[in-house]
């Protein structure tokens, strides 16, 4: 796990077992439903409290964005009820950008009655309908088929490594986001690995190598630093370079993705993938 | 800017010391004689090749006395206090470890607190014993040699503490055998330097007004320094000094300005009450004219200037107080009436240089100032990274705020971003090189508006921010800056901004970390990389080195981790 889950977990020695008791859980949720249900007010305190700690990821209106999924959905990734969302906040959400409540850099953190507010305000900005109009089977056929989008994108464990798995990006993304990111794919970069205490994520960013036997590689990036480079090539191969031993490096931020305008794909033909995507979300828990 | 140090009128400040003689002070706790005198040591150690000095010291244990903080760049193989000496310039006259062999650094010893959260500790290291501190207000001592634990400290914070950014502590204070630690809970502690036992706890004051300490300490004289935390919770920010022998608090200065006070006519109405100005980042000290500098926060809210209407003293500024009294000798403030959270908390470090005696600042707000140290006279200021918050320049040189950046329900995007284009981890001065080095951050924010109501010991912040243009990417550089003219020397460019400080050496070194887990050693001169170390976790904390028996160390926490290296 990575450090920050053990914010409040607790310490080896024998001398502090006795603390740990009384100080480093944050006090749990007294109840599993939100005792402010549909209140309005509290909505709008919520709404303040979002702002200040979740809009940084998950954008005004908890629409979501490229970091953060969007909340006005019903269905939700890592759990729908009230005491779900509860665990979500407050504890966040092992091996992906959401922190446990009060450990990122610009919030402070919720008492448990804020975090209630948070989610009164959630509720209060849910839709009430998320399906798409569109046909989910024609949706997977053209995923699988002649979208192609299977080339580089997987879904529920079948298909392609170059790009994001998609199998959850249905439920957790926005849909004017998920239409953006098939029109115009270097817009907004998806995020890719997430560490444990950096500020941002790692970008499917594109990068173009020349290795020192001269060979070049076309990929997208899995991480680097300033001294070293992952990669995966467009043929699914992983390549584990020393800058300094390289020939050439040159990143871009236009995605390796093509822009599927409407002669590639219509808008009722993305519709269909979109819903496809919509209901894909099979595996709830898994990661992002 | 042609030779801005002309400026500076150099007869203003005192070749004597203005303040009493400096008492040796021996605090009530000392009991037994220390192993050496430490007069006639500090006698040699002025006049010894730094490595006979090393292997002298390694037989002593003498008692930190108010002389040998004054006194600490004599003892390079010690780090006496957060940033190395009065002056703040992190900056250790070791230099074993040098620009030809830094390549052969390998680990010495890790030491794993356990603790999650960002591990923000400078720690100290007093003739062998490393002392220092990580979240949740742990402290441990280690024998710096080996890092084994000598001792542990773990302070019971009730539960309902909620520290803005994190559960971080920057580190500890010493004198005479004490080692002194600023609370989340508010809370002032002295603790024995051999066991770690508490010696003396004070509250200063509620913490549930949204009131924590994160800093580390600065002892002068026989008093201990802090400035309070909580600019996110509408608190009346205040820097206090502590006796260390009793823990009785000596005095107060209140960062915001009240009725009948200087500066309350920049609050509106009584928003002087909760107006923030926190002091979180340790000061500094000039004994010549016995005067201490320190830096305060945001106003608060931080991002919401409607209700506050005015300059806002003394928040986002520049404070030279009395050590012994707490008086207010002068101040500057950077930046006015602040609705991006442009905190100006970082360590405000001396320079002397040319005859001139200088303040030197890399501001959050993006702008690097140059102050005389005796009148509080801006010199010069100019940006050292992205800005936008400032398009034009007040009559004193300062720069002035657009009204055009605003916050605003939308959202209005400005540079610096609210993590600021630096933030508190430490810069460093190298008197070898007379640059300025320091991390700077390339990040935009889009700032909201999100009004609220004030209420006791909530998060305050009438605000939102969050980054922007997904198209942008975020970076950052450490940046080596020539103070005399605020030009660029060289960049060394960080693939993401970072939140690690600067350590520069004698041995014409600087030591950075980075977002993605590197410690890094560059040529001060260039700016080349000579060495790096892959920590496994993002660096949030500033570095420091020490000597034992000869042998120079570098010190980096990481993670949860305190990591030490040296030559192979």
């Amino acid at each position: 796990m990575p450090p920050r889950t053990a914010t409040r977990g607790f310490p080896s020695s024998a001398f502090s077992s006795l603390i740990l008791l009384c100080v480093f859980s944050l006090p749990a949720s007294a109840q599993d439903t939100n005792p402010y249900a549909g209140d309005a007010q509290v909505a709008k305190l919520g709404e303040s409290q979002f702002r200040a700690n979740c809009a940084f990821c998950h954008g005004l209106g908890a629409r979501g964005g490229g970091r953060g999924p969007d909340l006005t959905r019903i269905q939700k990734h890592h759990g729908t009820a009230d005491s779900d969302l509860f665990r979500t906040i407050n504890e966040g959400i092992p091996g992906t950008a959401m922190p446990p409540n009060g450990t990122t850099p610009q919030g402070v953190g919720m008492t448990p009655e804020e975090i209630w507010q948070v989610i009164t305000y959630i509720r209060s900005v849910e839709k009430k309908s998320t399906t798409s109009a569109g046909d989910p089977a024609h949706g997977k056929s053209l995923f699988y088929g002649r979208a192609a989008c299977a080339t580089c994108h997987m879904v529920n464990g079948k298909g392609g490594r170059l790009g994001p798995d998609l199998s959850s990006a249905g439920s957790a993304r926005a849909l004017d986001y998920l239409v953006q990111s098939v029109r115009e794919p270097s817009q907004r970069l998806a995020g890719g690995i997430s560490e444990a205490m950096k500020e941002f994520p790692q970008e499917y960013e594109t990068v173009t190598v020349e290795a020192a036997d001269g060979i070049k590689y076309q990929g997208v990036v899995l991480n680097e630093d300033h001294f070293t480079l992952q990669m995966l090539d467009t043929r699914e191969q992983v390549h584990l370079f020393e800058k300094d031993q390289l020939r050439k490096l040159t990143k871009s931020r236009e995605s390796l993705m093509p822009a599927y305008d409407q002669k590639m794909l219509s808008d009722r033909d993305l519709q269909d993938i979109i819903a496809f995507l919509t209901t894909a979300d099979a595996m709830p828990g898994g990661a992002q | 800017m042609n030779a801005p140090f002309e400026f500076v009128a150099a007869s203003s400040y005192p070749a004597r010391p203005a303040g009493p003689e400096l008492r040796k002070v021996v605090p009530r706790t000392v009991r037994h004689l220390a192993l050496s005198l430490p007069g006639t040591r500090n006698l040699l150690m002025g006049t010894l090749p730094i490595t006979l000095a090393l292997a002298l010291a390694s037989q002593a244990q003498a008692q930190v006395t108010a002389q040998r903080l004054l006194d600490s760049t004599k003892e390079p193989q010690n780090w006496l206090m957060y940033s190395g000496d009065y002056a703040g310039r992190r900056y250790s006259a070791l230099e074993q470890i040098d620009t030809a062999n830094a390549a052969n650094l390998v680990p010495q010893w890790a030491y794993q607190t356990m603790a999650g959260g960002k591990f923000e500790t400078t720690p100290l290291v007093v003739d062998g014993i490393l002392y220092a501190t990580g979240p949740d207000d742990r402290v441990f001592a280690l024998d710096a040699r080996s890092g084994r634990p000598i001792w542990q400290y773990q302070r019971a914070l009730p539960a309902d503490i909620r520290p803005c950014c994190g559960r971080v502590n920057r580190g500890l204070a010493i004198l005479g055998d004490q080692v002194f630690l600023g609370t989340l809970d508010a809370h002032v502690i002295a603790l024995d330097s051999k066991t770690g036992n508490v010696i003396w706890d004070v509250a200063s004051v509620d913490y549930r007004g949204g009131y924590s300490y994160t800093l580390a300490p600065l002892v002068i004289n026989n008093l201990v320094l802090l400035g309070i935390s909580g600019g996110e919770y509408g608190i009346r920010g205040f820097i206090d000094a502590y006796d260390a022998a009793t823990g009785e608090r000596k005095w107060r200065f209140y960062t915001v300005a009240a009725p009948g006070e200087p500066g309350h006519e920049t609050w509106e109405g009584d928003s002087w009450k909760i107006g923030g100005a926190p002091a979180w980042i340790t000061g500094t000290f000039d004994p010549i004219t016995n005067t201490t500098f320190w830096t305060t926060g945001n106003p608060s809210p931080s991002n919401r200037g409607e209700g506050r209407g005015g300059d806002n003293l003394y928040s986002n500024s520049l404070l030279a107080l009395n050590p012994e009294t707490g008086k207010l000798k002068w101040y500057f403030q950077f930046t006015k009436h602040d609705e991006h959270d442009y905190d100006a908390t970082q360590v405000p470090v001396m320079i002397d240089r040319d005859g001139k005696h200088l303040i030197a600042q890399a501001n959050r707000n993006g702008f690097f100032y140059v102050i005389d140290r005796a009148t509080g006279k801006l010199v010069y200021s100019k940006p050292y990274a992205k800005v936008t918050w400032s398009t034009s320049k007040l009559p004193d040189g300062s720069p002035a705020s657009s009204n055009a950046g605003s916050p605003t329900l939308n959202g209005t995007r400005v540079c610096p971003g609210a993590a600021g284009a630096t933030n508190w981890m430490s810069p460093t001065y190298d008197p070898q090189t007379n640059l300025f080095y320091v991390t700077a951050r390339e990040q935009c924010d889009i700032f909201s508006t999100a009004p609220q109501a004030y209420e006791k010991g909530h998060a305050y912040y009438g605000s939102a921010y969050f980054p922007n243009d997904e198209t942008l990417p975020f970076w950052g550089a450490l940046r080596a800056i020539d103070p005399a003219d605020g030009k660029l020397k060289w960049e060394w460019k960080h693939p993401s901004p970072t939140w690690s400080g600067v350590l520069s050496t004698a041995g014409g070194l600087i030591f950075t970390g980075d977002a993605e887990g590197n410690f890094i050693a560059l040529d001060a001169k260039s700016g080349k990389a000579l060495w790096h170390f892959q920590c496994g976790a993002s660096v949030y904390a500033s570095p420091m080195s020490y000597a034992i028996n000869g042998k120079q160390y570098v010190e980096i926490a990481a993670g949860s981790t305190i990591f030490t290296f040296a030559l192979r």
